[in-house]
């Protein structure tokens, strides 16, 4: 058992149609080892005990991969530390006493459905508008080496395949833009032979659809990437914006 | 009790899967436009048989349970993917991957399932670098490999320490792909609540928007499970909070057979449990036992003033440390499979050798790596008579370019620095070797319904190696199951569309409305959790790394005895109708409530060791798992009867054609 007491300061909100509100509430017996999503089991497991409705929020690996976990605590997204979700913050970046505040994403294309939880579909909708290689399943295609690729290139492409599609970066965004999202999976097709004979057409729809959407434009603030938890570098924005000028110009 | 026939087709082992493939039904492409499919989950087996099914012409509905199909589980696999490629010339081949898959299962797998994985292994890795997937490479632009535990090669690709992530995101992309041409039509947060089938054959499924709490009917002319594993029956494990049996466990109740359900993977290198809060442990991959050297001290005087913080891992002379997996197994050293390095954990640790607070710990470290890989790069950078210093800088930035996502989660977590400290790791539940009990052709006893990835049991056997999961899941979702389901849709091209009105829809919606509004009346006064907890803790200790006649028998008691006080005391709060989280747990814990009993009937019923599944009773003079062959060569498969615990034992019996039957090693 732990012994540090915070003050909560949580948004509940019935459903999508509710007016929410900033709720609070008191914890105490927190031990610096819990993980803050662990500290908000206890309470929860306390509000079911006193008859009350615990509060909803979306989580699900509890180690920093799969996404699902969004929390904007104390005005940031995924919390004070840097590169890291919210499932992955512990309690002993917090102390005895502080008053924390914790709310949903905050973006017209990202609607709260109940309290913390947000619908983040349109990434999805992002991603069925030309986020892969058209490829269907083979068992015979050319050998995996048949093609070397060079390793920086290789390395690069990595770094922008390991965005986690959390929503952090249009939640920092003062614009609500998704532009670092779709930067990172134009950059990843972008930078590896296979995906350069769609890349045109991916850069446009993704776009498109990304502006369908209604995530807002990217004025390079830079937000983005100080709070991206997999550290997703805005120079991915500048190839995005490379490959969608060059495709908008040659376009047929 | 029947003997279950899995269809294996006849032949050389190493013909069967072509000739198989030759001669069973397709169907027309224009045909197959008629034919619909209910993929239920999204992990790599649903993702790559979902987009592959669509692709072929199909008509796909995908279920997941999260806010989007790229979170299922497969996304936190870390280490690697295993493939016969041969690529580091190191003489690996189909037949050593079988052969090494089939002895690493402790021979309770089904041998031509696993060959055809080996067979289509390579396979697998030419489609995902096709989609994108940015495997490592070295310095010339080729795939780069790594070694992995029971084995003696190198033949696991991977992408950092994040290969699941990557191949989920492929088959996620082949996915939504679909979802925008429309032949596939998605539906996330969506959980399976019940299987429905009409004249004996699965026809549809009942799920629960789980935003609106509606209840719908899907018809389809086959459904496929795709939902990975159980192991959060123990509450802690390494699963995702989401991970369930339900979607299995209502088939279970519809005919479907479970099979072993009692082989566990504990895996030996997770982040200690830290205190009562715990949710789910962390993974630190295999991949690090390559480079890390696992130890505890010699001397219990150390080891307890290591256990009272009075001295550090540091502390401690390199003489009187115990490198106990090198010195038990000289040949795979700290590569041995995952039971054994957990099992010989436990042991250290209850002779009171652990490292923390306590007792549950042994020491992961890299300190040798470190060191090892300095000189190696101060000779490539030509630096002469490096410092110490120099030595340790350079080697840490070689262990952070391979390991650094798994050393700074670590940090995280623990707090400490790994770089500095040796990590401390013990062994958590980690997969489910055991599952729904499926035919060659990956259908259940449901005909026309197939499970694929973690959720069957076929190819595993009593012990998985790693790197082994990531194969499977994408053989069965890309290369097998798109082969093996026409042959039985073939013969439903003039069917037409399954209709939803029919009685037996009716009735499982009714069977899942009454179940969700016994929740709610239950009223009780504690949180489903509550509940959770205590049936893990019963597994883990009664039906955990190791088991015996009493502790199983007294575990079903305990387990009934939860059973009954949930039923009688679980509080659901809210409404059905709403986005519920405590509601999709009780629904969740009540299945595993069940499953643990069974789970703790068959390791009884199973009077051998093998692989994961350790008796006390049953152990060689060194300690190590005892087999019978002769008696418990057969998979457990088991037909619920109606009632928690009165399931009825079938049997399949496991020949081995290629492989002689011969005791595991790894000295």
């Amino acid at each position: 058992m732990g012994n540090m007491k915070l003050t909560l300061k949580i948004w509940r909100q019935a459903d999508a149609k509710a007016k929410g509100a900033m709720v609070d509430y008191q914890v105490s017996d927190i031990s610096e080892d819990m993980s803050f999503l662990e500290m908000l089991d206890v309470l929860n497991d306390r509000l079911v005990r006193e008859g009350q409705e615990p509060i909803a929020f979306d989580h699900d690996c509890r180690e920093g991969i799969c996404g699902a976990c969004s929390l904007f605590i104390d005005g940031r997204p995924h919390g004070p530390s840097r590169h890291i979700t919210t499932c992955q913050l512990h309690m002993r970046k917090f102390k005895d006493g502080d008053v924390i505040h914790v709310e949903p994403w905050r973006a017209g294309a990202f609607p709260v459905i109940k309290d913390l939880v947000v619908d983040r579909g349109a990434f999805d909708r992002i991603q069925a508008a030309g986020g892969f290689v058209s490829v269907n399943t083979m068992g015979n295609l050319v050998d995996a080496n048949a093609q070397p690729i060079p390793k920086l290139d290789s390395d690069k492409a990595f770094d922008a395949a390991a965005c986690i599609g959390c929503g952090a970066c249009v939640a920092a965004c003062p614009n609500s833009s998704a532009m670092l999202f779709v930067a990172a999976k134009v950059s990843q097709y972008a930078l590896l032979p296979q995906g350069r004979p769609e890349a045109k057409t991916r850069a446009l729809n993704m776009v498109e659809q990304m502006d369908t959407e209604g995530f807002g434009n990217c004025t390079n603030i830079g937000a983005c990437e100080i709070e991206c938890p997999k550290d997703i570098s805005l120079e991915n924005i500048a190839r995005l914006n490379r490959e969608y000028l060059g495709a908008e110009l040659s376009k047929e | 009790m029947s003997i279950l026939d899995a269809k294996v087709p006849a032949g050389p082992i190493e013909r069967k899967w072509s000739e198989h493939k030759d001669h069973i039904r397709l169907v027309n492409p224009a045909n197959k436009r008629s034919i619909d499919i209910i993929v239920v989950g999204t992990g790599l087996a649903g993702a790559s048989a979902a987009a592959s099914l669509a692709e072929m012409g199909y008509n796909v509905k995908s279920f997941c349970y999260q806010d989007s199909s790229r979170r299922a589980h497969s996304i936190a696999a870390q280490g690697g993917i295993n493939a016969a490629k041969n690529y580091p010339n190191d003489g690996d081949s189909v037949y050593r991957l079988f052969y090494d898959t089939l002895k690493g299962g402790d021979y309770r797998s089904r041998e031509a399932n696993t060959w055809r994985l080996a067979e289509v292994s390579a396979s697998i890795i030419d489609q995902c670098v096709a989609q994108g997937v940015p495997f490592a490479r070295d310095y010339g632009g080729l795939l780069d490999n790594r070694s992995f535990g029971g084995a003696q090669v190198s033949r696991t690709f991977y992408a950092r320490g994040q290969t699941g992530q990557q191949l989920l995101l492929g088959a996620y992309s082949a996915l939504m792909r679909q979802v925008g041409k429309g032949k596939v039509k998605m539906y996330d947060r969506h959980e399976m609540l019940d299987l429905v089938v009409v004249e004996g054959k699965a026809r549809g499924i009942i799920a629960r928007n789980l935003v609106t709490g509606e209840l719908e009917r899907h018809g389809a002319h086959a459904v496929l499970l795709c939902t990975g594993g159980y192991g959060n029956v123990f509450f802690l494990s390494t699963n995702a909070m989401g991970s369930n049996v339900t979607a299995a466990w209502k088939a279970h109740k519809r005919g479907a057979y479970m099979a072993n359900p009692c082989y566990t993977q504990i895996h030996p290198t997770c982040i200690p449990v830290s205190g009562d809060h715990q949710s789910k442990l962390t993974l630190m991959s295999e991949s690090l036992r390559n480079d890390g050297r696992i130890w505890v001290p010699k001397k219990l005087e150390d080891a307890k003033a290591i256990q009272e913080g009075k001295k550090k891992g540091s502390d401690i002379a390199e003489d009187d440390r115990d490198y106990y997996l090198e010195r038990r197994y000289p040949s795979f050293g700290n590569l041995v499979p995952r039971d054994v390095a957990s099992r010989a954990a436990k042991e250290r640790c209850d002779a009171g050798f652990g490292v923390n607070r306590t007792g549950e710990a042994v020491y992961l470290d890299f300190a040798s790596a470190i060191e090892r890989y300095g000189k190696m790069e101060a000779n490539v950078h030509h630096i002469d008579n490096p410092s110490p210093e120099k030595i340790r800088e350079l080697g840490m930035k070689v262990v952070s370019e391979k390991y650094g996502n798994l050393f700074d989660m670590y940090e995280n977590i623990v707090g400490e620095n790994p770089y500095v400290h040796a990590m401390k790791i013990y062994p958590a539940v980690h997969y489910t070797m055991g599952g729904l009990w499926v035919d060659y052709n990956l259908q259940s006893t449901v005909p026309g319904m197939y499970v694929l990835g973690e959720a069957n049991f076929s190819d595993h056997g009593a012990n998985r190696l790693g790197a082994s999961a990531l194969m499977q899941g994408l053989a069965d979702g890309y290369f097998i199951l798109p082969y093996t389901i026409a042959d039985y849709v073939a013969s439903d091209i003039r069917t037409g569309p399954i209709k939803t009105d029919t009685a037996e829809f009716v009735e499982a919606e009714k069977s899942v409305r009454e179940r969700i509004d016994k929740f709610f009346n239950t009223k009780g006064t504690e949180p489903v959790d509550h509940f959770h907890k205590r049936l893990g803790k019963v597994m883990w200790e009664k039906c955990g790394m190791a088991r015996n006649a009493k502790g199983l028998q007294e575990g079903i008691e305990e387990i009934r005895r939860i059973r009954d006080d949930f039923w009688a005391n679980v509080r659901v709060p809210g409404k059905p109708n709403e986005l519920n989280q405590e509601l999709e747990k009780a629904g969740r814990v009540a299945d595993f409530l069940e499953l643990g009993e069974l789970m703790c009937k068959d390791a009884l019923n199973r009077n051998e060791s093998c692989g994961g599944h350790f008796r006390e009773e049953y152990q060689t003079e060194e300690g190590e798992a005892l087999r019978d062959d002769e008696n418990f060569a057969y998979v457990a498969a088991w037909e619920w009867t109606g009632e928690p615990g009165k399931d009825v034992m079938h049997k399949e019996e496991l020949k081995f054609e290629a492989l002689k039957l011969s005791q595991r090693s790894y000295k």
